[in-house]
């Protein structure tokens, strides 16, 4: 009868389905092991090749191949995930506040910043100007962002380039006026931030608002997006150096209480160690981040700008201090954009 | 019967208003999606992580219509053919999915099942992973669904009431039965676009899902959030040919539902 066969056919789905139900819960089959990379937003290229540079080392060490799953988004949002559960192996952010507030939850152990060399970057970033080609407001230094023009910076509140921006211009700043001249300082970071049209919630917004929408003379980005928005957008923009700016680390961690429980301690471990190879660390230039090993960023110094003067967030406390005085509600910032309004 | 006259004025507004806001947008997705032509369009659907996020939408799907179907027939009879204490309570339950918005369910489920949650250490236990996992996304999109079937039966077994019912088992017809010869045949059509009501819903999908699935890409990607990504990391094309999937997806849904509705009216009316 063709109502019985409906029946079937209905049963039969819920069997596959509770099939694959089940399916899902195996991390390896005899010859594959996999393991889980939570990243950020703009390194999803970088991983793909590097994944497949691992697997083919991996293989030779142990005659098994490596299937890396990757999970991108913000660094912040990726960050609780993990705290809520999400069983990452490694986790590679943009921020090490990040990874901290992962080891606040007890996942990953203290000390994590020290398991691996450069304080656990293995590649670094920075910050830089993007302005549209032929450079027609003449912007050379964070000195030109105080007068006429319109700047694109993301909200220091809710993104975490934008606060390495922030740094980055009060940094300048405390090279012009002294660090002791507060006031001065804070009059022409104020300034600057008078001079956003749109503040975005993330650095990828302020990307498509400054080169899809067409706002701003001037956009503040990671160093390693801006080399992104000149491979999209061939001949539209130019990239500025500032003569300081602010070293980004991003941070690799391992999440102890995850690779306990799977027992891949040893396969996470050399994942993250492997990025410091040679070959590792080309590719890391290749796909426009700074490597950390000082001879191979040698190799590009046509590509970045080494003249540039770094300072690293030790120069402002560490994170948690920069974090308090600069970025809590009521901190600098808050009396910045305050006095905006 | 004669036809009123037409009057232009309504009518214009109301195609201009369809051609910007549904055509419009439409057309340009599919022209933004076939830019690469049509090999180019095959190549990005074909793409391994886009088959394996279409796979993941399917089995979500095909799991939140069979359980909601299942749990809207049981849900509307207890509703409808009983009568005791809490029942408008547990009327005005079901419609939870709809007015709580979708990233609430995702974080409800996130307390429920994360690691925060007592359960935790009895999942680890039985090395039982919900979110962040195929099992936590079935659940938001049966969570999100849930309502629809049982609110298109509802107000059918509430119209046609119990005497055909009654009857049959007086000449002692089973539970079953009764299902089957009498009130099945009424309720086919109502169920039915119920069940494409939950269809399209449960494709679509986004907030929930997104919030509990972790972005594992080829692991707990749906289409929707793969487009999501696509789009964030500027491969324009690829982001348009997974959407103009979505939209040949719901055209499909449409074509079935407006038959549906064409066909449970006729058989109304007879």
């Amino acid at each position: 009868m063709k109502k019985i066969r409906k029946y079937i056919i209905l049963s039969l789905c819920v069997l596959i389905t509770a099939a694959s139900l089940c399916g899902c819960g195996s991390r390896s089959d005899g010859n594959t092991v996999s393991m889980i990379n939570v990243s950020y937003d703009p390194t999803r290229e970088f991983y793909e090749e590097y994944n497949a540079l691992f697997s083919d080392y991996w293989q030779q060490q142990t005659g098994k191949s490596v299937e890396v799953l990757m999970s991108h988004g913000g660094s912040g949002t990726q960050a609780l995930s993990v705290a809520n559960g999400l069983p990452a192996d490694v986790v590679t952010l943009a921020l090490e506040a990040d990874v901290n507030s992962i080891m606040n939850e007890g996942i990953i152990e203290p000390g994590w910043v020290e398991q691996f060399e450069g304080d656990s970057s293995p590649y670094t970033s920075t910050i830089v100007f993007m302005v549209r080609a032929g450079n027609e407001k003449n912007i050379s230094d964070w000195g030109d962002l105080a007068g006429e023009v319109g700047v694109i910076t993301p909200n220091p509140k809710t993104s975490g380039a934008a606060r390495w921006i922030f740094l980055a211009a009060w940094a300048w700043a405390e090279n012009q006026y002294g660090a002791d001249n507060e006031d001065a300082i804070v009059d022409f970071v104020g300034k600057i931030y008078r001079n956003v049209l749109v503040l975005d919630t993330g650095a990828r917004g302020s990307t498509t608002t400054f080169c899809e929408n067409g706002q701003g003379d001037v956009l503040l980005a990671w160093e390693n997006e801006a080399f992104l928005i000149l491979e999209q957008y061939p001949g539209e923009f130019e990239i500025v150096n500032p003569s300081i700016s602010t070293l980004c680390q991003p941070s690799v961690a391992v999440v102890d209480e995850v690779v306990d429980r799977n027992r891949s301690r040893d396969l996470a471990e050399a994942y993250l160690e492997y990025l410091y190879c040679d070959e590792a660390q080309r590719m890391i230039g290749r796909y426009n981040y700074r490597p950390s090993n000082p001879e191979i960023l040698q190799e590009f110094s046509n590509v970045f700008d080494l003249e540039m003067e770094l300072v690293t967030i030790d120069h402002f406390g560490g994170w948690v201090a920069a974090q308090e005085k600069y970025f809590s509600d009521g901190g600098v910032f808050d009396r910045i954009y305050d006095f905006q309004r | 019967m004669e036809k009123k006259k037409c009057r232009p004025v309504p009518v214009i507004i109301c195609a201009v208003f369809i051609a910007l806001f549904l055509i419009l947008p439409l057309v340009f997705v599919i022209t933004e999606a076939f830019s690469d032509g049509l090999a180019g369009w095959w190549a990005n659907i074909t793409e391994r992580y886009t088959v394996k996020a279409l796979k993941l939408s399917l089995l979500s799907m095909v799991a939140a219509v069979v359980i909601n179907t299942v749990f809207g027939l049981f849900a509307a009879w207890a509703l409808t053919r009983y009568y005791y204490r809490g029942q408008r309570i547990l009327n005005t339950l079901i419609d939870i999915p709809l007015s709580v918005s979708p990233v609430i369910a995702g974080l409800i489920f996130i307390l429920t099942f994360g690691r925060s949650s007592p359960l935790y250490p009895l999942l680890q236990q039985l090395h039982i992973s919900v979110i962040y996992a195929v099992p936590g996304i079935i659940i938001a999109t049966v969570f999100v669904t849930l309502p629809y079937v049982s609110r298109e039966i509802i107000p059918v077994l509430n119209a046609i009431g119990t005497a055909e019912e009654e009857a049959a088992a007086l000449m002692g017809a089973g539970g079953w039965k009764i299902f089957r010869k009498i009130t099945l045949p009424h309720i086919k059509w109502s169920l039915l676009y119920g069940i494409v009501l939950c269809t399209a819903r449960s494709l679509g999908e986004f907030g929930a899902v997104s919030v509990i699935s972790g972005h594992l890409r080829g692991r707990t990607n749906t289409l929707p959030l793969h487009i999501e990504i696509l789009y964030n990391e500027f491969q324009y094309s690829p982001a348009f040919a997974v959407s103009s999937l979505l939209v040949i997806l719901a055209i499909i849904l449409l074509v079935i539902r407006s038959v549906v509705e064409h066909r449970g009216g006729k058989n109304e009316q007879v």
